[in-house]
């Protein structure tokens, strides 16, 4: 937890001298164990991120990292001359023996990996290690060291796990095939190449009618949202602001459509549509995604609702407004921000909405884009076409996203959790 | 609060009983601004719902969704052009279903006037300018070849097709008639595959749902502080939820392929295996890593929840507790975790739910291949990959039924839990 991290109070219920934690927190050992934990950490860390720009061989030695971690933490707690260690430890880790993460690699290679390592050890071991005695410590000073460490290897772990999956995304589609057989881990960007680094682009537009996918996808998308606006908004006013019987039992009447799984309800609606002649229409799509997202949006409505002073559109109600006329004049322009973030979460879930497109268009002119990226799918097409694809369906909800995240946060909490 | 009234004004401090006018035309409005939202969700969601339970007693085939036709098709042989000219009308028949019969057969035709007819076959008729053939009720597979010999008596004006001829029969369809059978369910529930099936589900549902909580709690803990760039990096980690299932899934699956992926040409390389890994194609290992990529792709919404319940955590506990030397991990344990219990325990349920519900993603990263088909991918191979809609919509039918019990459950604990 977030706590400031002062306070140096003695623990009241500090373990003995001599027993096992004592003996863990002890400066020295502290130092140790966080010193090789954290040249674990980053060797690996440094090896994939290297491999992935430069496609050279880097081989984390975790024994090694161990040994090197393990006494660089000692010295750093106790010595004062970061400097001499840091190069004492670049050294190392350039002598490939005894290195820490030895390197196959052209020497301007090895010089920037191993100075990445080294200086990002020292500055991660310099804040790990601030405010740790030298000798024994107190409960609170140890932990609050070793969530330090938690936390950058946190960062370091979440960072990495989300970024690899959409950088290999995004590489693979700059490659072509032989760029790919000759060396999968090589993701460095061939800038000679120009304007031909985005052909993969540049054919999924003129041959595979990606132009056409993107526009049913964004039609549908936007219509999507306007509809659920359109249906949610008096509903989600209805449960909110109103009394009538059977108000609680509708509330988790919303939630109880929000757990039905669509393919249990896709497979009725494609015998349905197969047998009117609904499938292969955009109009067909576009009367069961509001639906789908009419409960959530209903849900997440009706809590903003709920938050808003009933007394204004009390006022309006005095004033002689009827019931539409307030949410149309008092509810609505108080409520922005809600439905913007309300919006953009039905826009994401229509965009990204695979399962129905996929069972329920066949028609390429009617393709939305996920289910023109999984037409993709063959072993005729390349890879790099299907990454393209993933990217042109991925950039425009991201960003939408990063550009109004703070709606989009904001909304999903308002809506999902209570209290 | 107004102070409480004497014992004489009792009745103005007891809210009015029963249903005035004004609550009636409240409750009014209120059913009005509903209906629309009933109307839709009731066609879209509780009809196709019911049509799965008709569905799951029904003999269905795919190839049933399209009704059995009477196909006629007409021509008139031995090219008669001049008058005198013998030739033969003929009409040929067939019931496009291969065993599916179709009642009350029969169609007519106008007799072009410069025709001169022969025989007639016994099922024809001729009166007037209409010829009328009927059959009654044929069989599936049923073929029938009429041919009317001619002579050509006027001046051949145009073409016999002029007029087509006109077919009235009625074709029962498997989805609509009266034949029912318990034998879908039989099927789901005998094969062996029923418990391996049951298992792959919950393997997966309860090792994603506790998989994407706890690493939702790491993140959240990581992010409930402010810093430069923290907003940047609680975007970043909010990708995998957001980016379309297909993109990412197409991505681990290049990313980890075993002839050509990186992952696996990094592992080699760093030397912690000799040959590849086919992480999405072994059969314990693709159902360990399809449920990896649930909780890679749904921690984000743990955590989203999570961050927002901590934010509300007062800090003068924490500032409390530092004061009485409490560490920072007994004040996680004794002080944030009872506080988050409850998101937690709602965020179990929900995810459970939905994660049971998943189909997507295991669809796309494995097609329910190398012992990855749980309840929900078994819909869409029995019905479309075997075709036989019947037994698709019985393993739907199941999946409906757990449901019940877990929402059932669901919803007398978050009443009790958040007050719902």
């Amino acid at each position: 937890m977030s706590s400031p991290a002062s306070s140096p109070v003695s623990s009241p219920v500090s373990s003995p001298a001599g027993s096992p934690a004592a003996f863990l927190r002890h400066g020295t050992v502290t130092a140790a164990l966080l010193g090789a934990a954290w040249l674990i950490t980053l060797s690996v860390t440094v090896a994939v991120a290297m491999s992935f720009a430069t496609g050279a061989a880097f081989r984390p030695n975790l024994l090694w990292s161990l040994v090197w971690g393990a006494t660089a933490g000692v010295a750093l707690l106790h010595l004062r001359y970061t400097s001499v260690i840091a190069a004492a430890l670049i050294a190392a880790t350039l002598w490939e023996p005894l290195s820490p993460m030895p390197m196959q690699a052209t020497p301007t290679v090895l010089v920037i990996g191993a100075g990445c390592l080294i200086v990002g050890f020292v500055w991660a071991m310099h804040n790990t290690l601030a405010g740790l005695g030298t000798g024994a410590n107190n409960r609170h000073t140890f932990e609050a060291a070793v969530i330090r460490f938690l936390t950058g290897f946190g960062y370091l772990f979440f960072t990495a796990i989300v970024a690899i999956p959409f950088w290999v995304m995004l590489m693979t589609s700059f490659k072509n095939r032989a760029e790919l057989v000759a060396n999968p881990l090589d993701f460095s960007l061939d800038l000679s190449k120009g304007a031909d680094l985005f052909r993969s682009y540049e054919e999924l537009f003129t041959q595979f009618n990606f132009g056409t996918y993107l526009a049913n996808s964004f039609l549908i998308s936007v219509a999507t949202v306007l509809l659920t606006l359109l249906f949610a908004i008096p509903g989600a006013y209805a449960v909110a602001r109103l009394r009538f019987s059977g108000r609680a039992a509708f509330s988790r009447g919303i939630l109880l459509i929000y757990m039905v799984p669509m393919i249990v309800l896709a497979l009725p609606i494609y015998i349905a549509f197969s047998v009117t002649g609904l499938r292969n229409s955009i109009a067909g799509i576009l009367m069961i995604y509001p639906v789908t997202t009419i409960p959530v949006a209903l849900y997440m409505l009706q809590g903003y609702f709920r938050g808003l002073p009933a007394e204004v559109e009390e006022a309006g109600l005095m004033d002689g407004l009827n019931r539409l006329q307030v949410i149309w004049k008092i509810t609505l322009p108080l409520s922005l921000p809600a439905l913007a973030s309300v919006s953009l979460y039905v826009f994401m879930i229509a965009w990204n909405e695979f399962l129905l497109a996929f069972m329920l268009l066949d028609d390429p002119s009617t393709f939305t884009l996920t289910r023109g990226i999984a037409s993709l799918d063959s072993s005729e097409v390349p890879r790099q076409h299907l990454m393209a694809g993933s990217v042109i369906a991925t950039v425009p909800v991201m960003a939408l996203f990063l550009g109004l995240e703070r709606f989009m946060t904001r909304g999903l909490a308002a809506g999902s959790v209570k209290g | 609060m107004p102070p409480p009234e004497p014992s004489s004004a009792v009745d103005a401090s007891v809210p009015p009983r029963g249903h005035g006018p004004l609550a009636r035309g409240e409750a009014r409005v209120a059913w009005a601004l509903l209906a629309p939202t009933l109307l839709i969700v009731a066609t879209v969601v509780v009809l196709p719902l019911l049509a799965i339970f008709w569905i799951s007693v029904k003999p269905v085939q795919l190839s049933d969704l399209r009704a059995p036709e009477l196909v006629v098709r007409e021509d008139l042989r031995g090219s008669p052009e001049a008058v005198g000219d013998e030739g033969v009308w003929r009409f040929r028949l067939r019931n496009s279903s291969p065993d599916r019969e179709i009642a009350d057969v029969s169609f007519e035709d106008v007799i072009p006037v410069a025709l001169k007819l022969g025989e007639l076959p016994e099922a024809c008729a001729a009166s007037g300018s209409t010829l009328t053939c009927s059959y009654g009720d044929v069989p599936g597979g049923w073929r029938e070849r009429i041919q009317i010999p001619i002579t050509v008596a006027a001046e051949l004006d145009g073409s016999v097709k002029d007029t087509l001829p006109v077919i009235t029969a009625t074709a029962s369809s498997v989805l609509t008639d009266g034949t029912f059978t318990f034998e879908n369910f039989a099927r789901v529930f005998d094969s062996d595959e029923f418990i391996g099936v049951m298992g792959v589900t919950l393997f997966y549902t309860v090792f994603g749902t506790i998989g994407a909580i706890v690493m939702g709690l790491f993140a959240a803990l990581l992010l409930d502080r402010s810093f430069k760039g923290q907003g940047i990096l609680r975007g970043l980690y909010l990708f995998p939820y957001v980016a379309p299932v297909i993109a990412v899934a197409f991505a681990w699956i290049i990313l980890f392929d075993p002839f050509s992926g990186s992952a696996n040409a990094l592992l080699i390389r760093m030397g912690v295996t000799d040959e590849a890994i086919n992480f999405f194609g072994q059969k314990p290992l693709a159902l360990i890593s399809v449920t990896v990529f649930e909780i890679w792709r749904y921690f984000p919404l743990s955590f989203l929840f999570i961050l927002a319940r901590m934010q509300s955590i007062p800090t003068d506990i924490y500032e409390a507790a530092d004061m009485d030397g409490a560490s920072p991990f007994q004040q996680f344990a004794w002080l944030s975790l009872p506080q988050l219990l409850g998101i937690l325990s709602v965020l179990f349920l929900l995810r459970f739910i939905w994660t049971f519900n998943k189909f997507d993603d295991i669809f796309l990263l494995t097609g329910g291949n190398a012992g990855t088909r749980t309840l929900t991918v078994n819909v869409y191979e029995q019905a479309f990959a075997i075709s036989n809609i019947g037994a698709g919509a019985a393993v739907a039918v199941v999946i409906f039924v757990c449901l019940l019990l877990f929402s059932a459950f669901f919803f007398r604990f978050i009443s009790r839990e958040e007050g719902l």
